[in-house]
């Protein structure tokens, strides 16, 4: 039978993700699931730099645990990358860098001379591409498919690069069938009969926040949140429209503050060391009552930390950012289609409860490309902030939660103030005062309690409850615990704080609800116990996302483990 | 404690140069209302942390304009968000020496560089009044303050030559005992079409009593420590402003100006050529 999923390392350096794009694209126009993953070192050229993808008929949630082919561009590559390889698994490797002995597992390609040969040094892509596609069966017409539509663009040397790539395309096949070595062939696409999208987190939250109204983006570079500044600066762009670099991440969250406070739908998206700078302004926005939205794509931590790396231990400062009586509204997007409508929910929130939204993206969301069925925007109901309309001399901070927000230009005036205040927004320190500000501002959050919830197999016991980019790698542990036996349910939301309505309840009933995260403390689980949720996690810190069939063995322990009467939960 | 809300804790000191500020901010802001037909809710004041930016909730003779109090020493940031946000609106900052000049130092290089269309009103008493008597970066060297038991060890600052090298297009300096002076001071930064900065010499009566320094004191021998601009001084001639602030006293009036344009204005010449594009658009161009 064909094989129906297989996974492609590349290992090397900048050219891996060329190489890994061109694979991806190809085969999700051929009709294949396609999900890819990268991780590099904070550089602009070279050092060690790896790539997955996986290509499969039918969706998958994760990148994929071993790979089936390796692309070793260097020894240092395939030296480091071989102990994953799965038995049975070829690699493919650059003849001009290192040799292997030939033990029927592996054979050399030199592509930098494959590609002089096709006249277009830059074609080594396709070499790559063209040996992959022979080893795993894919049909080569797919890629010069693909080839002819990403390089149909207008210019008069066009034709020149298709036909060259056509050709590397040929010679690395070529070189593939020359070495006898054959990996399996894979099953035909079953092409899916729904319209579909090939994206990545950045851009689909781009595309959520724009579709709930963002009208006002700043922004610093820091990585890996820079491509959705980048995103927004050629995009949200015409009148009334507002997007800018500015010159710190405190530039950036006060000018958020000032711009929202006049009226506008406003967000910018940062990593660790910048959510730290924004955290004394977010407290204001908190404090004042100013609507706005803060991407987080977290990154390694603490300090510079682990800026190309994945890992989710920003939860603590997202939810607690600043000093003093806070708890901020955090969305988490496990998947592509949820940093759309997640983005869409945070601007949503923003505006209904007046005050700061933390929405947490990943490394590893961020930087993986999928294919995704074309997301219906039209479900997105976007939400206006209620806009103050009366006499002047408005008590602003009266009411006991809600109350509308006056506009520079129209009337209403009153002072946004960072200090406690009266319901001018005068500064007061009477102790009713504070009480009342620290109830009111609380009190608002009970207006989120509208997210939704996937709850599978709801009589267990036991749950497991991953959450944020850690949601795709736990679904499949899920479903092969399922395919083991393993009496477990499942419960996930993106709607961390506050909870959807009833989700505090289930979590509350259950004996022990497992959370697979990527950090040292177990950051969810605890705020979890919080709340009186008898939560354990299962961590995970290197930088890398859990592989699913490791997460899998590790929930059947502590699942077992808690059976036995051993877990403290 | 004002006379329109009792339940406001705060108070400047009796003597307070701050209040001769506020008098000049309220006819300023007074006056070009009537030369723009524009209301009080047209303006927005960011007030820094300190003393001075109490003058956002210490109106008296107007209407309230509208108001954000926000974190110490970020009133431009703030400022840059309501003007980007909206350039019909007439934003002004109050702060003082501390918040603008420490802590909120790093904003004003940005500022100025984007010529933000915005009038800060700087109450340099050359002290930390607030918390009590602390060293400023106005400060002088030698001066012992509750944080300086043995004398300032570092320089003063100087604001004029620093905004005017940074690239401030409008800067103007005078005290607080003056408010008339000031007020039309006040007003011209506020047309001028770009970054303005009106730095006054505000004393503190509490920690850092000037008064007589800038004015001066015949009987006890002591020079006033203001100066008029000199006859046919042109604020449109850097290498003029340079040589006027090698004085060490204060200058009294427009020390520069220069046109540029402003973030707005090159904001909306990208903005004017480019056409919205939705979501679902930018959505379509993902299709596979």
């Amino acid at each position: 039978m064909d094989k129906r999923d297989f996974i492609v390392r590349f290992a090397g350096e900048a050219n891996v993700v060329t190489a890994t794009e061109a694979l991806a694209s190809a085969a999700a126009s051929a009709g294949y699931h396609v999900y890819t993953f990268a991780t590099f070192p904070s550089q602009i050229l070279g050092g060690p730099i790896w790539t997955q993808i996986r290509i499969s008929t039918s969706p998958v949630t994760s990148q994929g645990d071993y790979p089936d082919l390796l692309v070793a561009f260097n020894e240092y590559g395939y030296v480091h990358h071989i102990p994953e390889l799965r038995p049975g698994g070829v690699t493919i490797y650059n003849l001009k860098e290192f040799e292997l002995p030939d033990d029927g597992k592996s054979f050399g390609i030199d592509v930098e001379a494959l590609a002089k040969e096709v006249g277009n040094p830059r074609a080594t892509n396709f070499v790559i591409v063209g040996a992959i596609a022979q080893e795993i069966g894919l049909d080569l017409d797919d890629i010069r498919r693909f080839n002819k539509a990403k390089y149909t663009r207008g210019r008069p040397n066009d034709e020149q690069i298709i036909s060259s790539n056509d050709a590397a395309v040929d010679l690395g096949a070529q070189a593939a069938r020359d070495s006898g070595i054959h990996l399996d062939d894979i099953a035909a696409p079953i092409p899916p009969d729904y319209e579909q999208i090939m994206i990545e987190s950045s851009d689909a939250i781009g595309i959520g926040a724009m579709a709930a109204g963002l009208n006002y983006y700043v922004g610093y570079p820091i990585s890996p949140a820079t491509k959705i500044l980048v995103w927004m600066e050629s995009r949200l762009l015409g009148k009334d429209h507002f997007v800018h670099q500015v010159s710190s991440e405190i530039e950036s969250i006060n000018a958020l503050i000032g711009a929202s406070y006049a009226g506008r739908k406003v967000m910018t998206a940062t990593s660790g060391p910048g959510l730290s700078l924004m955290s004394e302004g977010l407290g204001l926005a908190w404090m004042a009552e100013i609507p706005l939205v803060v991407v987080n794509v977290q990154r390694g931590g603490p300090a510079t930390g682990l800026p190309t790396k994945t890992e989710q231990s920003d939860l603590f400062a997202c939810i607690h950012p600043a000093h003093g009586d806070v708890k901020l509204p955090i969305i988490a997007p496990g998947d592509l289609e949820e940093c759309i409508f997640g983005a869409a929910r945070a601007l949503n929130w923003a505006e209904r409860y007046q005050g700061p939204v933390i929405l947490i993206s990943e490394m590893v969301l961020s930087e993986r490309k999928q294919n995704i069925p074309m997301p219906d925007l039209s479900r997105i109901r976007v939400e206006e902030r209620q806009v103050y309309s009366g006499e002047n001399g408005y008590r602003r901070y009266e009411a006991a939660e809600m109350s509308p927000m006056p506009l520079p230009g129209g009337p209403g005036a009153y002072i946004a103030n960072g200090s406690e205040h009266d319901e001018f927004g005068d500064t007061t320190h009477l102790a009713e005062v504070h009480v009342h500000g620290t109830q009111r501002r609380f009190s608002k959050l009970n207006l989120l309690n509208d997210g939704d919830y996937e709850e599978i197999n709801p009589e267990a016991s036991v749950v497991m409850m991953p959450w944020g980019g850690t949601k795709g790698p736990a679904r499949e542990a899920f479903e092969f615990l399922q395919e083991r036996g393993v009496d477990i349910g499942w419960f996930y939301t993106m709607y961390l704080h506050p909870l959807p309505e009833g989700a505090l309840d289930i979590l509350q009933s259950k004996e022990l609800v497992i959370v697979p995260e990527l950090n040292f403390q177990g950051q969810w689980s605890a705020l979890l116990r919080m709340d009186r949720v008898r939560a354990e996690s299962i961590t995970q810190y290197t930088g890398l996302p859990f592989k699913a069939g490791a997460l899998a063995d590790r929930i059947e322990t502590m699942v077992r483990q808690h059976q036995e009467g051993n877990v403290p939960a | 404690m004002t006379s329109k809300n009792p339940n406001y804790d705060f108070k400047w000191c009796p003597g307070c140069g701050d209040f001769g500020v506020r008098r000049a901010v309220e006819w300023a802001l007074t006056a070009r209302n009537e030369k723009f037909e524009t209301r009080m809710q047209d303006h927005v004041i960011v007030a820094g942390i300190g003393c001075s930016g109490n003058l956002v909730h210490l109106m008296e003779s107007i209407e309230q304009p509208y108001g954000i109090h926000g974190i110490h020493g970020r009133s431009l940031p703030i400022a840059m968000g309501v003007k980007s946000a909206n350039p019909q609106l007439n934003v002004m900052i109050v702060a003082g020496d501390g918040d603008f000049l420490s802590i909120g130092m790093e904003h004003i290089g940005p500022q100025a560089n984007r010529n933000l269309d915005i009038t800060a009103i700087i109450m340099d008493n050359g002290v930390y009044g607030l918390t009590k008597g602390q060293s400023s970066p106005t400060t002088q060297l030698g001066v012992v303050t509750s944080s300086t038991p043995f004398g300032k060890i570092e320089g003063a600052v100087q604001p004029l030559a620093y905004y005017l090298e940074i690239g401030v297009t409008f800067i103007a300096s005078h005290y607080s005992s003056k408010p008339r002076e000031l007020a039309a001071l006040i007003e011209e930064a506020m047309e001028h079409r770009g970054f303005s900065i009106v730095h006054v010499i505000s004393p503190c009566t509490t920690y850092n009593d000037t008064y007589e320094e800038l004015k001066g004191n015949k009987r006890k021998g002591i020079e006033p420590g203001i100066f008029g601009l000199p006859d046919g001084y042109d604020p449109t001639d850097k290498a003029q402003a340079v040589e006027l602030l090698k004085d060490p006293r204060i200058p009294l009036g427009l020390v520069y100006r220069e046109e540029r344009p402003t973030l707005d204005q090159a904001y909306g010449a990208i903005a004017g050529k480019a056409n919205s594009v939705t979501a679902e658009k930018i959505l379509a161009t993902y299709a596979i």
